[in-house]
């Protein structure tokens, strides 16, 4: 399967602010959270089709997450999730010294997820990650 | 029905204070002139699907019912107990509740922490060291003629701040040529139905006058109020700005110290910089040092990436160099309603904004050190209080895993992943709505919370939970004194 070197962006959309508000357990956050939005020219070259699933890695983890093709285009092998547990599976920890974690910025690897992965909510996303319930 | 006028928004740092509810039997039923996320908070605070309603103990690995004092004894036991406990959250509650919290993590020899670690604590130590140029956003919506967003999308954060103080508004000295735009358009249109609709009525041709003002503002503003955005992507705010500078992601450090170069009249000796061809560079720095009365509001775009507080060094810097051509003021887009209020409160009792760390008997204030990212992923806490903020779905996950694995408190309104996640849950009310409080704005000016509705029955206000927390935290610390 075809892989692609990106930088991975998190950030806030009005989606991830209006769904938060939702609840965190709801439908709408889950919808506007668990996704990537993605340049259209490296759907095209991954080929995968808006609205499959996606696997994001990184040093620090991978998560499988659904494409949205990016109406903030052009913006070639830059990658951008809303904040949320999603994204934070997979940001960088370390804050040099500030506090501050890297959140935007990360060398990440994105590649069609296989049929077996579906896209966690977040409930299987807590259990899974902190084998906790 | 009753409607409430002048409600604050308890939301994001625009703090809005226009807000029009209508409330029905206790629950608001109508929204006015809120954003999105002010309108989906109002109307959906009280889903109790998503609402912690009774507080919560874990037994046998699942959370189930319990009383709400014996919730805040076995809270009071734990944080006694830690040796390195950790207060983290408060943004989003009021300035009352911090300053309980306050005392109560140096009852508990704890840290405290708010959210500003992970926002904008890196512009907080830049601030320190260079100190910060700024106003209130009324002297931006009054009087200035040049708006500068970097790292920052106020459509999507801060929906209404365009609106309400920069670009689409009209001040008393400064004029929006995109609000008399868009008033044009809407004049026109109306304008155009009534034609059609006379046309309909009267069976003949009327004649359409000639349409003006159809030119868009970006075109024609040469002495109104310019918007500059310089982000990785075009955002949606860029989509509405005069200029553009699409910045390659972790180089906004380099363009910031380029276009200081710039406003010094030094010459550039490159095609481009961080991926910006140097002549627009040059075009957007001119548009900077001609302004009367400029302002760059930043995002975490800056603190978030390679730099973090080195990328907010040079953006003053660079504001204190305009300031030696024009007169120029620099503001944090700062994220929660109160994050800037848990910086100030924070300051008055310790001495320090946040990372405050009271282990030693005494504040100690070293972000890197003492931030809650730091010692959760060293792994140094034992335990945790966690209010009005959900670290399990914010911070990286090896930060979540050492919070979720020690005992863990929560005081929250709503079934955040932190309150999935604890050990204790103890239901509060929705500060602004059930409570009311003082809040500071991003420009640190003060405003009341208000209370519009009466809060539910097991719900108590974060205050009363921290004080009674208190209360059981000096108890057991004077039993344990006498034993």
């Amino acid at each position: 399967m075809e892989k692609m070197k990106v930088t991975l962006l998190s950030g806030r959309t009005i989606n991830q602010g209006t769904g938060k508000e939702h609840g965190k357990t709801s439908k709408e956050y889950y919808e506007s959270v668990a996704i990537c939005e993605i340049d259209p020219d490296d759907l095209k070259v991954l080929g995968i089709k808006e609205g499959a699933n996606v696997k994001i890695s990184t040093k620090f983890g991978s998560v499988v997450v659904k494409t949205i093709e990016s109406m903030r285009a052009p913006h070639p092998k830059i990658v951008y999730m809303p904040y949320g547990p999603w994204v934070n599976v997979i940001v960088n920890p370390k804050t040099h010294g500030t506090g501050m974690p890297s959140f935007k910025g990360i060398p990440a690897e994105i590649e069609a997820s296989s049929p077996s992965d579906c896209v966690l909510n977040l409930q299987e996303l807590l259990k899974q990650t902190f084998r906790k319930t | 029905m009753p409607v409430i006028k002048n409600v604050t928004c308890p939301i994001c740092g625009t703090f809005c204070d226009d807000i029009e509810l209508t409330v029905k039997k206790n629950v608001v039923v109508d929204v006015k002139n809120a954003c999105a996320m002010g309108e989906a908070k109002f109307l959906n605070y009280c889903n109790k699907h998503h609402r912690n309603l009774k507080p919560l103990i874990r037994k046998n690995g699942e959370l189930v019912e319990t009383s709400m004092s014996e919730a805040m004894k076995k809270s009071a036991q734990i944080l006694t107990e830690a040796s390195y406990p950790l207060l983290y959250g408060w943004s989003s509650t009021n300035c009352e509740a911090i300053s309980v919290g306050l005392e109560l993590a140096e009852e508990v020899g704890g840290i405290m922490d708010n959210t500003s670690s992970v926002c904008h604590g890196p512009s907080i130590l830049s601030i320190q060291d260079l100190g910060i140029s700024t106003c209130t956003l009324g002297q931006i919506r009054h009087r200035a003629d040049l708006i500068v967003y970097w790292g920052s999308d106020p459509y999507s954060a801060h929906p209404r701040h365009l609106e309400r103080y920069t670009a689409f508004t009209d001040g008393r000295f400064q004029p929006s040529e995109w609000k008399r735009y868009v008033s044009r358009l809407r004049g026109v249109t109306g304008k155009k139905k009534l034609e059609r609709a006379s046309e309909l009525v009267l069976m003949e041709e009327v004649s359409v006058p000639p349409i003006t003002g159809q030119i868009p503002p970006t075109l024609e503003m040469e002495k109104e109020r310019k918007l500059i955005v310089i982000d990785v992507r075009k955002t949606r705010s860029a989509e509405f700005a005069d200029y553009f500078v699409q910045v390659e992601p972790n180089k906004d450090y380099e363009l910031l110290q380029a276009m200081r170069m710039l406003v010094k009249n030094e010459e550039l000796e490159v095609d481009e910089v961080a991926g910006v061809p140097v002549d627009v560079l040059e075009k957007v720095v001119d548009v900077m040092i001609g302004c009367k009365f400029g302002i760059l509001f930043f995002g975490v775009g800056l603190t978030m990436s390679t730099g973090k507080h080195r990328n907010i060094d040079a953006a003053l810097a660079l504001t204190r160099d305009l300031n030696y051509r024009t007169k120029f003021v620099i503001m944090p887009m700062r994220g929660h309603f109160n994050v800037t209020g848990a910086n100030i409160v924070s300051t008055w009792q310790t001495g320090y904004p946040f990372s405050v760390d009271f282990s030693q008997g005494f504040p100690v204030y070293n972000p890197g050190e003492t931030s809650a990212v730091d010692v959760l992923s060293r792994d140094e806490t034992d335990a945790a209080l966690v209010i009005a903020s959900d670290p399990v779905a914010n911070f990286p996950r090896i930060a979540a895993e050492n919070l979720v694995k020690n005992p863990l408190i929560v005081i929250d309104p709503e079934k955040s992943a932190t309150a999935l996640m604890a050990d204790i849950v103890l239901p509060s009310t929705f500060v602004g709505i059930e409570t009311e409080g003082t809040a500071y704005r991003m420009d640190s000016v003060p405003l009341p919370l208000k209370k519009v509705v009466k809060p539910p029955k097991n719900c108590l206000p974060d205050e009363k939970i921290l004080q009674r927390i208190l209360r059981e935290v000096r108890k057991l610390k004077k039993k344990a004194r006498k034993t």
